[in-house]
């Protein structure tokens, strides 16, 4: 048990400090450090991270989920706080600091060399999701309509979360 | 405080605007100006982009008691509410309806992964414009998505390769 606790807050402290750009750049190996430890199945990890999706508040918040099937409710505590305590605290010492260099030279560069970096650990997250769990054509086909409709189109997440639910229901998986 | 409210009505990757919504519009402790200032720290500093921007946004306000005051208050509904669903979650698959929810969940699942990939679309479109970034973003994606390296390894070689060439590259001309 407290082996677990220990390695829930060790991976989710790294995979904190690797979100660059958000939190979902960092489920491919999330992914893949939850399953090596025999916490969750990739499917158990796919549907915690659709329940994720589907309720309020940040997406990061699967982090709860896998620590709560991982060791309880302790276990759930502990991987808020590893994933959640330490960037908040790094934000709190810098906040102020950053808000003055409004207009430095460091800051703009910083924030060019950075946008990238997120884009494309969004895009590798989504691809390694696909690559990582076994998918039928159907939902397949889900994953592309949903992508294409999120990027072109404003109707509302929550609204996919339930079709996409519904078509797999209806074809039955 | 207002960002319990946010935390409740946030679904599905809608936060930032929320956030805004009530802090700027609403509210106005911060303009928009600093709100984008501490959006981009947020993004910059490792961890969830939503809950770095909350403590930014506190500690601005009011400084410590802030921070504390906005972490919680956009955590700890949609926490608890998490806890509940996760105890029926894991409780479901031995239910008689259990292959059922599966099966929603899978649909559910599937319709998560193309948000993520939706949203990187979003995203380039709005932010790069050169090809330089468009590379790096590139093989950052096939690097990770399709070859499977650890994101350790990734950003370790490609964060320095991006400072070096927005550095080289020099700001965007803005018209």
């Amino acid at each position: 048990m407290i082996a677990t606790l220990l390695q829930l807050a060790g991976l989710f402290a790294l995979l904190s400090m690797l979100a660059i750009g958000g939190g979902a750049g960092v489920l491919p190996d999330m992914q893949r450090a939850a399953v090596a430890h025999g916490w969750v199945t990739p499917h158990e990890f796919l549907q915690m991270f659709a329940i994720s999706r589907a309720a309020p508040g940040p997406g990061s918040q699967i982090v709860v989920l896998i620590g709560q099937k991982a060791a309880g409710l302790a276990g759930a505590a502990v991987a808020f706080m590893a994933m959640f305590g330490p960037s908040s605290l790094i934000v709190f010492f810098t906040a102020r600091f950053w808000h003055r260099a409004e207009h430095t030279a460091w800051r703009g560069l910083l924030e060019r060399a950075m946008a990238p970096v997120a884009i494309g650990m969004t895009f590798a997250s989504g691809l390694a999701l696909l690559r990582n769990t076994e998918h039928s054509w159907t939902a397949y086909g889900v994953t592309l309509a949903t992508m294409l409709a999120f990027a072109f189109t404003e109707l509302h997440p929550f609204v996919m979360l339930g079709v996409g639910a519904a078509v797999l229901l209806a074809v039955g998986g | 405080m207002a960002f319990a409210s946010v935390g409740m009505f946030s679904v599905g990757g809608a936060l930032t605007a929320w956030i805004r919504r009530e802090v700027v519009q609403r509210r106005d402790w911060l303009d928009d100006k600093q709100f984008l200032s501490g959006y981009a720290l947020s993004q910059l500093i490792p961890g969830a982009t939503n809950v770095n921007l909350a403590v930014f946004i506190g500690t601005l306000l009011r400084g410590l008691p802030g921070a504390v005051a906005t972490l919680l208050g956009l955590t700890a509904f949609p926490v608890g509410l998490m806890l509940l669903v996760g105890a029926l979650y894991l409780r479901a698959s031995a239910l008689p309806g259990g292959v059922l929810v599966g099966t929603a969940l899978t649909g559910a699942g599937a319709v998560a992964v193309g948000l993520n990939l939706g949203m990187g679309i979003r995203l380039a479109r709005l932010n790069i414009r050169r090809l330089v970034p468009a590379a790096i973003a590139t093989v950052i994606a096939l690097a990770i998505g399709v070859f499977g390296f650890r994101l350790l390894h990734v950003l370790l070689v490609m964060m320095p390769v991006s400072l070096l060439l927005a550095w080289w590259q020099g700001p965007e001309e803005r018209p």
